[in-house]
């Protein structure tokens, strides 16, 4: 009855085109960002639970924003792209690395310690190139051996990153710590301080993809998925449209790791980028929904939010599971879930949220 | 409806002396015709004579392994399909072959991509000429959906469209290129009477109102012979008949052809 676009008249192509055509969508993300921005930090700072637990944020809140970060990364790629990729955490694991030399400076190089945002986009750009080398065997091969060709990648960078010494500054135990944070004079310290930074980055990122993938070059890179010969024939050269793809995607991820690293881990081994992780963000954009921005986000809250969801709620009701009972559900349901979405709705949770919308459209008339 | 033009318009491509087989079997062999300037151009023949892939060395998606083909004076011996492309040569496939995970408005705005100039940073912020750019040929596709009256199918993905929608949904994407020359690969194929008369009638203003130029394969004769100026009619990769419809249609060649006379 409230949701309804009635009366809502579309007199000119920009109206039309913009990113939320329906007042009450607009409304609702203002608010929403509103929220996001200033009420969780004066909620928290007047102690007001549950936002005046620091696991919650910290813990939760944190991990979700970067990893869907990362997972917008993931749906330029495979989403919006059509190509597998299986080398996410490897392009991650650049971004952190690269940020952290970064950021120490790099003397053979004549480099000084760089600012913390300058190493971080910086980080993006390393990722971003070492995408667009792996992406050029996308030209000859697809699919399968397209995805075992970024898993190269992965098992490469993996070890690149454990046995070149000079990537962790010569660290002995093989794990590095970020120096401390201060973006134009500002210490990013405290939890709130880095959910907001997290949350800056993950909305202009969100901002520039969804801007990309409804231009000129998403409906390239969807051509390309859809059916690359259509696309040739019309004009749309593979060679572009794929590595920018690749460049694009890997930039968002390589971003995302950095964060990753320096602001939730703080520390960190290779280890935090290995093929799980790849792993997980493919999971997080198939069940989010494929070439959806929204999905990107709705995948990394249900990855993310499921095993907190399952360790929590049995013993709430008074159930006695194992730890590793607890992760054989979590995998079961994880497997089920993707096999089902894959046969019956490709788009996944984006796709059931936008049905629901069309659904609330109506109501209360069923037609 | 095959008035003769006012005067002899000058060939838009030519081909001469196609060739093309596959392993050791001939689709082609030793075609040549031409097709003029503002022309609708029909190639017919009985499936398998190898129109398909006639178009196909036409826009560069096969190779002939012998022959020519000049178009806009340019003579070559195959072309890129990127080349084609940007040289002005659109086309529809036999079947469908559009994006289906995106909408009408999107499959159609795709082919604008190539006159689409606007670098990377524009378009990440969607503003300024980046924008104007983008309503700008948002315009003119829209011009192109009420003329093919798709307008209520806009923003629905074109996997979900029945098969005669589809098909005209390519055209529109066929026609946001701005085509010089038109390859239509059976148009009305699987259409209902109704819908084939909509079709005829897009092609028919499409080559009255723009000029276009168009080549189209077409296996229902009575269209065939309704439309277009010229005809080129081929059997087992060979052309046994070329000129206009009242004088390939009493053909002796052309009707054994067609009935299945054994040779
Ligand atoms: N890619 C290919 N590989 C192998 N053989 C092919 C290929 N394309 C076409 N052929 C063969 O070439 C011959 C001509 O095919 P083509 O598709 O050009 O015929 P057509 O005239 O379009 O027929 P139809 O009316 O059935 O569409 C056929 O024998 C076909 O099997
Ligand atoms: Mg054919």
């Amino acid at each position: 009855m409230f949701y309804r676009e009635a009366g809502q008249f579309k007199t000119s192509y920009a109206a039309d085109m913009a990113i939320f055509p329906i007042r009450q969508d607009r409304i609702a993300m203002l608010l929403l960002l509103a929220f996001a921005f200033a009420g969780v930090p004066l909620l928290a700072a007047f102690h007001v639970p549950p936002f005046n637990s620091e696991y919650l944020l910290r813990a939760i809140i944190l991990p979700f924003l970067i990893l869907s970060l990362a997972a917008i990364g993931v749906n330029v790629l495979i989403g919006y792209c059509g190509q597998v990729s299986l080398g996410s955490g490897a392009f991650m694991a650049i971004g952190a690395y690269s940020a952290y030399k970064f950021n120490t400076g790099i003397p053979g190089l004549w480099l000084p310690p760089l600012p913390t945002l300058a190493s971080i986009l910086l980080g993006g750009l390393m990722a971003s190139i070492a995408g667009i080398v792996f992406g050029i065997p996308s030209l000859r091969i697809k699919g399968l051996y397209l995805s075992v060709a970024t898993l190269a990648a992965q098992f490469f960078f993996d070890w690149l990153f454990l046995r070149v010494k000079w990537f962790t500054n010569y660290a002995p135990s093989g794990s590095v710590s970020a120096p401390e944070l201060s973006f134009f004079g500002l210490t990013v310290a405290s939890p709130v301080e880095k959910y907001l930074l997290a949350l800056t980055f993950v909305c202009v990122f969100a901002l520039g993809a969804k801007n990309l993938a409804r231009g000129n070059l998403g409906r390239q890179w969807m051509a390309i998925r859809d059916m690359d010969i259509a696309a040739e024939l019309i004009g749309i050269r593979p060679l572009a449209a794929k590595l920018s793809a690749f460049a694009v995607s890997s930039f968002i991820i390589g971003v995302a790791g950095a964060l990753w690293a320096f602001v939730y881990l703080g520390s960190w081994e290779p280890l935090a980028f290995n093929i799980d992780r790849s792993l997980q963000l493919l999971f997080m954009v198939i069940i989010g929904g494929l070439g959806t921005i929204l999905g990107s986000f709705l995948g990394a809250a249900f990855i993310l939010l499921l095993p907190i969801a399952l360790s929590q709620l049995p013993a709430a009701v008074g159930l006695k599971i194992s730890t590793a009972t607890i992760t054989h559900l979590e995998f079961i349901i994880f497997g089920s879930l993707i096999c089902f979405l894959l046969i019956k709705e490709p788009l996944g949770f984006a796709r059931l949220w936008q049905i629901g919308k069309e659904k609330l459209r109506l109501w209360p008339f069923p037609y | 409806m095959s008035e003769p033009k006012s005067a002899p318009a000058e060939a838009l491509l030519s081909l001469e002396n196609i060739s093309l087989s596959f392993g050791g079997l001939k689709a082609v062999s030793d075609v040549s015709f031409d097709i003029r300037k503002g022309e609708i151009r029909a190639i017919i023949g009985p499936n398998g004579a190898g129109k398909t892939s006639m178009l196909n060395c036409i826009n560069g998606f096969y190779h002939p392994q012998q022959g020519r083909i000049t178009f806009k004076g340019r003579t070559r011996k195959s072309m890129r399909p990127h080349e084609a492309a940007r040289g002005g040569i659109a086309r529809t496939f036999q079947n469908v072959a559009l994006f289906k995970g995106m909408t009408t408005l999107d499959n159609i705005m795709t082919g604008r991509a190539l006159r689409m100039k606007r670098g990377v940073l524009w378009q990440l912020l969607r503003a300024g000429p980046a924008l104007r750019e983008e309503i700008e040929h948002r315009r003119f596709c829209e011009e192109i959906i009420d003329f093919l009256e798709i307008e209520h199918i806009r923003k629905t993905p074109v996997g979900k469209l029945p098969y005669g929608l589809q098909k005209r949904v390519e055209l529109g994407r066929a026609l946001a290129m701005e085509p010089d020359l038109l390859l239509l690969d059976e148009p009305m194929a699987g259409m209902n009477l109704e819908e084939k008369q909509d079709m005829s009638r897009f092609i028919l203003d499409v080559n009255r109102r723009d000029g276009t130029t168009i080549a189209l394969i077409e296996h229902d004769m009575g269209v065939v012979m309704d439309i277009s100026d010229r005809v080129v009619v081929l059997e087992y990769g060979r052309k046994i008949a070329d000129g206009v419809p009242a004088d390939v249609q009493g053909n002796q060649k052309v009707i054994d052809a067609y009935l299945g006379v054994p040779r």
